[in-house]
């Protein structure tokens, strides 16, 4: 494409930043004797490298699974074996069995910290920049500035190079995913979120769209022909990736039924700790973790959660398109986020990368969400010493997406994507016509309070009968924020109608 | 919220540009800081603590003050800001303190006192002229200037990772150089002087100004030849510069003189005994006498020419103070080096002189001052580079040779700031955004100018022989006793 040394400037933008982050603090830095998400990744490229695949996963003398026992899937831990053998060739202290617990210093950090940028670089990096340059309808200076906005969501940056995890991989892969399945590279598309899935099982919140997808796509096609053809296709490629990523531990039914255990912890609860999601909120009001029994909360929120995601789901195996993939993905991770079982606060990033994939069709809806989504992680990240990359990503991450997309002329019904949603309203209402200006009003409210509550968490403390007040609050906004979302994409979803379409293609 | 639209969206992209920068540079609060750190720690505290006629005796510290009155008084005020974040960092015995609070407010006051770089480069955009306009706005020349210059790669890891105040100066002076644009002759003479009274490197290109001045601005009229016309000579005007130039020296240096303490702080600015060359190596031209006097010491060593137990031991690379004497070479004395920058400075000077192209031409003269004074300048920094570099971004967005030559200049002398941060975390930050600028600059130029690929062989045997001079450093130093 014309023009790449920019996007090898975005790219480069996007690292420089990544690698800054990099710089300060880690979850759970010097503080015995649990630690936090980084001793964890260091402890499993202990324990994959010590001791024989069969024992990953089960309690023993040499693994206590009580001290970040293993709890993602198979990918993960031979993506920790890998970085286990450059970190025995660089410094085997660094995964002695037993000995390494706890270990800290510059040069771990910035190994550790180097593994997250290769893993980057070669995954997720690769998928946005071809993602952008694909997109259709969008000048070349709109791509770029596309891509710059999505490497600089500060949330992924915030938790992988701050707080510490591998999210890009997962997400690379599901982008890939994305890419492929769009594009009718359907097989490829699998392939890759099946790696994904194997990487970490939260991109579960990812699959039904991707299966409501495919099924569209084999249904348009004819099950007599080619739909069956390209359905069975797809089977073994999805078999055959798990059953490859899985090979180890499909010897012995105890060890697939242990990794299972791990990766579903079902005993749990509804939630732990603080979350932006339903039950935590509601909470507030009802405990619901008190009164109900385990089973019903898990029935529960079962059926909120499929409800919820139902309608959007049926449409996308009916009218199969891109453009509704995507939205879809956003209302079902969405979803899920907001109502299913033993959600964590990062599981938002699931959300976040549709919603990236969105923003040159909605910028200003989208970047609301992404800073929405970067807040309601607020308390872990002030929590793991983050404040000023924070408010710095943030800043420019709000700059960045203020000035390439120009947001704040894209407010009226049509670029909101809600025009058919108003037409139909005004059929029974035809003074519906405030919408927009609703949507003004409840951005500025949203960002105000964000603001102050960010400002009162940072300068006050709580009171002493509620120690937990800020992060509740925090959690109780964002919520309520992610509700309206849900609303909103599911009415972008379920308006999109063909007429729609065909209507842009004429003008 | 269209108000706002219109303000955020199209018409300010200069303010994202700067915006952007500066939170960059707030990213790097945590990244290393060399001793220059402390230096300004240092003189924070002996500022807020001792009268102003200890200021240039205090020596608790390795760091005194070496700066000129101006920075004192910089130095001063910011302190009064200082004992709100950490009152700790004053106290002049608390050396090498640097508590986080510390380390916030240095970096902030780095970050702060950059907003008079930023409206410096906002007019320094107005002057240039731009080509073909209507343009997009990626291609703009202004866009590109703003670029090069806000963005500076070289500014970026001295001021906001090695730590020092090289922003703001840099934005007096190319305020100063708008100025002289703008025909606003007094005014850029004035902030030239305030310039000189923060730090006196800035003599490398005070001839440039003087003559300028002279030429331009005193002399009133030329004759249609374009030669002086000697009955054009303006009293008025040169009394208003040298009245402007007088007074601001006095505002310096007066209270110093009236303590008697000129020669003092003479001693201080212009500390000779330093040493041919700084601990890091400048790339210029003492550096390749260096070299060649050690190539030729070993190879005489070799064929027995030279008498082992003659060579004197002494560094030429250690920190402070070091002396030293070369072994085959005749050495050099702070004189000859004189005489050699005066001898570079001469052809240019004297064209602007004789043939003066108005400011562009008194710009053409800056640069070569600076780079003359850098390659043959005592104890010169590799950060000097900065001091051509900058002003030839201006000129290097109209005109295509000047492009070029920018692009080589550039590239070499910000990989030849490279040992300023030798750090690992650093290394990937200096790479990173080393090839932002350079494939930056290289290609945004290239499209303005659409001149062929820039000849790569040029590149090549530039790189080749910043490759050579620090292989040949290493060798030294391993060399060396």
């Amino acid at each position: 494409m014309e023009k790449w040394y920019l996007m090898t400037v975005v790219v480069l933008i996007g690292l420089t930043v990544r690698w800054t982050v990099s710089l300060n603090s880690y979850s759970g830095a010097g503080k015995p004797p649990m630690f936090g998400d980084y001793e964890a990744q260091r402890h499993w490229q202990e324990i994959t490298f010590n001791l024989p695949i069969k024992q990953w996963y089960f309690n023993s003398s040499d693994n206590n699974l009580q001290y970040w026992g293993l709890d993602y899937p198979p990918l993960t831990a031979y993506h920790s074996l890998l970085c286990a053998h450059v970190a025995k060739f660089i410094n085997p202290d660094w995964i002695a069995l037993h000995t390494s617990r706890g270990y800290e210093s510059q040069a771990h950090k910035l190994f550790m910290r180097t593994t997250v940028l290769i893993a980057d670089l070669l995954i997720y990096i690769p998928a946005v920049v071809l993602y952008c340059c694909c997109l259709k309808e969008i000048s070349t200076k709109k791509k770029i500035a596309n891509a710059l906005c999505i490497l600089l969501y500060p949330g992924l940056i915030l938790i992988d190079y701050g707080h510490f995890q591998y999210n890009s991989v997962s997400l690379g892969f599901a982008l890939w995913g994305v890419l492929g399945v769009s594009y009718d590279w359907d097989l490829l598309g699998s392939l890759a979120f099946c790696l994904a899935l194997n990487y970490k099982q939260m991109e579960l919140y990812h699959s039904l769209p991707f299966f409501c997808f495919l099924l569209g796509k084999c249904f348009k096609k004819g099950l007599k022909g080619k739909g069956f053809a390209l359905l069975l296709k797809l089977a073994c490629t999805v078999a055959g990736s798990f059953i490859l990523c899985w090979l180890p531990f499909f010897t012995d039914k105890e060890q697939t039924l242990q990794v299972l255990r791990r990766l579903f912890p079902v005993d749990r609860g509804l939630f732990e700790d603080k979350v932006a999601n339903v039950w935590c909120s509601f909470s507030v009001f009802l405990k619901i973790k008190d009164i109900l029994p385990r089973d019903i909360q898990i029935i529960i929120s079962f059926c909120f959660t499929f409800l919820s995601l139902l309608p959007a789901c049926v449409k996308l195996i009916l009218q199969p398109s891109p453009k509704g993939f995507k939205f879809t993905l956003v209302g079902c991770a969405l979803s899920f986020f907001l109502f299913s079982f033993q959600v964590h606060e990062k599981s938002i990033l699931l959300v976040s990368l549709p919603v990236c994939l969105v923003l040159n069709e909605i910028p200003f809806m989208s970047t609301w969400f992404l800073l929405v989504s970067t807040f309601s992680m607020l308390p872990l990240l002030l929590k793991d010493g983050l404040l000023l990359p924070s408010l710095v990503t943030v800043m420019a991450f709000f700059i960045a997406c203020a000035t390439c997309f120009s947001i704040f002329e894209k407010i009226c019904e049509e670029e909101l994507q809600l025009k058919s949603f108003s037409i139909s309203v005004r059929k029974y209402l035809p003074s519906f016509t405030f919408l927009p200006r609703i949507i003004q009003y409840l951005f500025f409210l949203s960002v105000i309070t964000m603001a102050l509550l960010t400002l009162m968490t940072i300068t006050l403390d709580p009171p002493q009968k509620l120690p937990d007040l800020f992060s509740v609050l925090v959690c109780f906004v964002s919520c309520l924020n992610f509700l309206f979302f849900l609303v909103y994409f599911n009415i972008i979803i379920m308006w999109d109608s063909k007429t729609e379409r065909n209507q842009k293609k004429v003008n | 919220m269209a108000a706002l639209g219109i303000a955020a969206g199209s018409a300010n992209w200069f303010t994202a540009l700067a915006l952007g920068v500066t939170l960059l540079k707030c990213l790097l609060i945590p990244t290393y800081h060399s001793t220059d750190f402390e230096v300004h720690r240092n003189w924070l505290a002996i500022t807020h603590n001792l009268p102003i006629s200890q200021w240039y005796y205090e020596a608790t510290s390795e760091w005194t003050l070496d700066y000129p009155p101006f920075f004192a008084w910089f130095e001063y005020a910011l302190s009064h800001v200082a004992k709100y974040f950490d009152p700790e960092m004053l106290k002049v015995h608390n050396l090498n303190y640097s508590s986080s609070r510390t380390l916030l407010f240095q970096r902030f006051s780095v970050i702060f006192t950059d907003a008079l770089f930023v409206y410096a480069v906002y007019e320094c955009c107005k002057c240039i002229e731009g080509r073909k306009s209507g343009k997009e706005l990626l291609e703009k020349p202004k866009f590109i200037l703003s670029v090069l210059l806000l963005w500076n790669f070289g500014l970026l890891i001295v001021d906001h990772i090695h730590f020092q105040y090289n922003g703001f100066l840099f934005g007096l002076m190319l305020l100063s150089i708008a100025r002289l644009f703008q025909k606003r002759h007094v005014e850029g003479a004035f902030l030239f002087a305030v310039l000189l009274h923060f730090k006196h490197i800035y003599l490398y290109v005070a001839p440039a100004y003087g003559v300028y001045l002279l030429r331009s601005y005193c002399f009133t009229a030329v004759k249609p030849d374009g030669s002086v016309r000697w009955n054009s000579f303006s009293f008025v005007r040169v009394t208003s510069l040298g009245l402007v130039v007088f007074l601001v020296t006095a505002l310096s240096l007066g209270p110093f003189l009236a303590l008697n303490q000129l020669p003092q702080i003479f001693s201080r600015l212009f500390p000779f005994k330093r040493g041919l060359c700084h601990a890091y190596w400048a790339p210029n031209f003492w550096a390749l006498y260096n070299v060649l006097d050690k190539v030729l010491s070993v190879i005489g060593l070799q064929l027995k020419l030279l008498d082992p137990s003659k060579i004197p031991k002494a560094s030429m690379t250690s920190g402070l103070v070091q002396e030293f004497q070369h072994v085959v070479l005749p050495s050099v004395t702070p004189l000859a080096t004189f005489v050699c920058t005066l001898m570079a400075v001469l052809p240019s000077v004297f064209c602007l002189w004789f043939k003066p192209q108005g400011p562009r031409g008194f710009l053409r003269c800056l640069i070569l001052c600076a780079l003359s004074s850098f390659l043959f300048g005592w104890h010169v920094h590799e950060k000097a580079i900065l001091l051509a570099i900058l002003p030839l971004s201006l000129l290097s967005v109209e005109k295509a040779d000047d492009a070029s030559i920018f692009l080589i200049l550039t590239t070499t002398g910000h990989f030849s700031l490279f040992p300023l941060l030798f750090t690992a975390p650093e290394l990937p930050i200096k790479i990173l955004l080393m090839l932002l600028f350079t494939i930056y600059s290289i290609s945004s130029l290239k499209t303005l100018f659409r001149f062929a690929s820039p000849a790569f062989i040029c590149y090549f045997l530039c790189f080749c022989w910043l490759l050579s001079f620090k292989t040949s450093r290493l060798y030294v130093c391993c060399e060396g006793p």
